[in-house]
């Protein structure tokens, strides 16, 4: 009787442990929802998002967001050029190109670029790339392009680490066959394996876009973090999670509840990533 | 024949890229080493932080205290909802599946995101202020997918015949559980919890509206106080100490290396039992 006890109890421990990613993701939402909607009805939907102009000093104070969302989107947009290729390119020579000894080596190297804090990543944004940007194209080197290059490096781990996986799992007789049919070693690769693992590169893709576009820290000590509208990409830049930080150490009122909800558009953005990420992973890497 | 040239750009692309990869990373790592190494006195660990002597070793404390917290609270959990999901739950489920999409979901959100969400829930609703409890609740949540997904994947890998045994030997379910699958699933989940804590010490967006940034070791959990993230970000946002700075950047490198080395060690161990 009392070894019936202990089971159903057990059970029920175990299922009530399950039920905590649900029930923290629905805390998240009601409570950024309940924060950030009511200041986003205040300022009006379409105000808060294409407003052109962010002063939330001034009298009256005007609250769009416009900079920061085209801030993020061409901050990530940068680094998706520069992360995107190198990422997917060295993938394919780890898991076609090198030796076993030497992937023995990569692999954890790469685990290693994936764990550096992303502190320690804006640290060094700041003291070398910055001043490299800087005496190579002037301005004062904090620019969409410095964030670019910072971000572009700091996605490379997520790229690699799922592309490769995606190439990993072709069959080897797609590469045999190419092989059998008379093309290169690189042609084989490129055209057939990587052909067969694009819906794994693409996620791969997506995670990378969902890393740099939620990155904080590196972003606020290499982007400037200038609330307009971005010009040049030599000039500064203010990303949507760098307003969040730098004004809610003393946003008050109104002003609180308009970061809150810039988090929350932030939060829709990287919900719908993840929907994306989803659609494409289930989908069979190989068909 | 004449394919030849291109074959010979991709195979050029592809090494220039994995040797971009790996400088970069070897830039990164040297540059702070090579920096940061000669200011790492023993001053830098004193036990008091003042403004002339911009001491970590109070941040490092707080650290260890917030990694603690957050695993009492989301190891038992994480491991629990996986034994749910791998030895209770039915196939076709609909609730593992609610389970996995909210998990993946959380796995997804930027730290700022987890910060704001900190800060309305623990901060102001629960009422425990910028502390070193709201601070590794949140961080709690954060880690929760990650410890969820790696033990999931380590009670998978215990082959079904353990299982197969031991009801046939009349073991519950839950003995079962406790007595054959969770010690062969061991290693995994260790690696599990210490890559969660790599990901605790790095992490600063979802401490700073949460756990706050005084610099003094926490006199209870109600306390605010900084962990060694954000130790240096404060350091190099306020740009007085630099060199102090850089020094920091060695010890969280030196932790991240040390934590990546001993996960590392312990899956292959894990991996090399297995098979």
């Amino acid at each position: 009787m009392k070894k019936k006890l202990v089971d159903k109890l057990s059970t029920t421990l175990f299922f009530v442990c399950a039920l905590a990613s649900i029930i923290s993701v629905l805390l998240i939402c009601i409570f950024l929802f309940a924060g950030g909607v009511p200041a986003m009805a205040k300022i009006g939907l379409f105000e808060f998002l294409f407003g052109a102009s962010w002063k939330p000093s001034d009298v009256p104070a005007s609250y769009g967001i416009l900079p920061m969302i085209v801030g993020s989107l061409y901050v990530t947009a940068g680094a998706i050029m520069l992360g995107v290729p190198i990422g997917i390119f060295t993938a394919i020579f780890m898991s076609h190109f090198c030796p076993k000894w030497l992937h023995k080596i990569l692999k954890p190297l790469i685990e290693l670029l994936a764990g550096i804090p992303s502190i320690v990543y804006g640290f060094f944004g700041l003291m070398v790339i910055v001043p490299f940007i800087r005496d190579i194209f002037g301005g004062n080197g904090n620019s969409i392009l410095t964030a670019s290059i910072l971000l572009g490096i700091m996605i490379l781990p997520t790229i690699i680490s799922i592309s490769e996986a995606a190439l990993r799992a072709v069959p080897d007789m797609y590469y045999e066959g190419a092989l059998a049919l008379g093309a290169t070693h690189e042609r084989s690769v490129f055209k057939v394996v990587l052909g067969a693992a694009r819906s794994g590169v693409f996620a791969s893709i997506v995670l990378g876009i969902g890393r740099a576009i939620g990155e904080t820290m590196a972003v606020i000590m290499v982007a400037g973090n200038q609330a307009r509208m971005p010009v040049d990409i030599l000039k500064g830049v203010r990303t949507l999670t760098a307003n969040i930080v730098i004004e809610m150490g003393y946003a008050q009122g109104l002003h609180r509840d308009a970061l809150i909800a810039t988090g929350v558009v932030l939060f829709v953005f990287v919900l719908l990533l993840n929907i994306s990420f989803h659609l494409l992973s289930n989908r069979k890497l190989v068909k | 024949m004449f394919k030849k040239p291109m074959s010979l750009l991709l195979r050029i692309a592809v090494m220039l890229s994995a040797a971009i990869t790996v400088l970069s990373l070897l830039l990164i790592v040297g540059y702070i080493l090579v920096k940061g190494i000669p200011y790492l006195t023993p001053s830098l660990f004193a036990f008091e932080y003042n403004s002339t002597n911009v001491s970590l070793f109070p941040s490092m404390i707080t650290t260890l205290i917030m990694v603690a917290l957050a695993l009492i609270v989301s190891a038992p959990i994480g491991i629990f909802c996986a034994i749910y999901l791998v030895e209770y739950a039915k196939r076709g489920n609909h609730l593992v599946k609610y389970i996995r999409i909210t998990t993946e979901t959380l796995s997804g959100i930027p730290s700022i995101v987890y910060g704001l969400f900190g800060m309305l829930f623990f901060v102001t609703t629960l009422k425990l202020g910028f502390s070193v409890l709201a601070g590794s609740l949140t961080l709690s949540i954060m880690i929760l997918p990650l410890i969820i997904r790696t033990t999931e994947e380590a009670l998978k890998s215990v082959p079904d015949t353990y299982r197969e045994g031991s009801y046939g030997l009349g073991a519950t379910r839950l003995r079962t559980v406790f007595v054959v699958i969770l010690p062969n699933a061991v290693s995994g989940i260790l690696a599990g919890i210490i890559l969660s804590i790599g990901r605790i010490v790095g992490e600063t967006a979802a401490l700073i509206y949460t756990a706050g940034t005084i610099a003094k070791i926490p006199e209870n959990l109600g306390s605010s106080a900084r962990t060694l993230s954000i130790h240096m970000y404060s350091l190099s946002s306020e740009g007085l100490h630099t060199n102090e700075a850089y020094a920091t950047a060695v010890v969280l490198l030196a932790v991240v290396l040390f934590i990546n080395l001993i996960a590392n060690l312990i899956a292959k161990r894990f991996r090399k039992g297995k098979i």
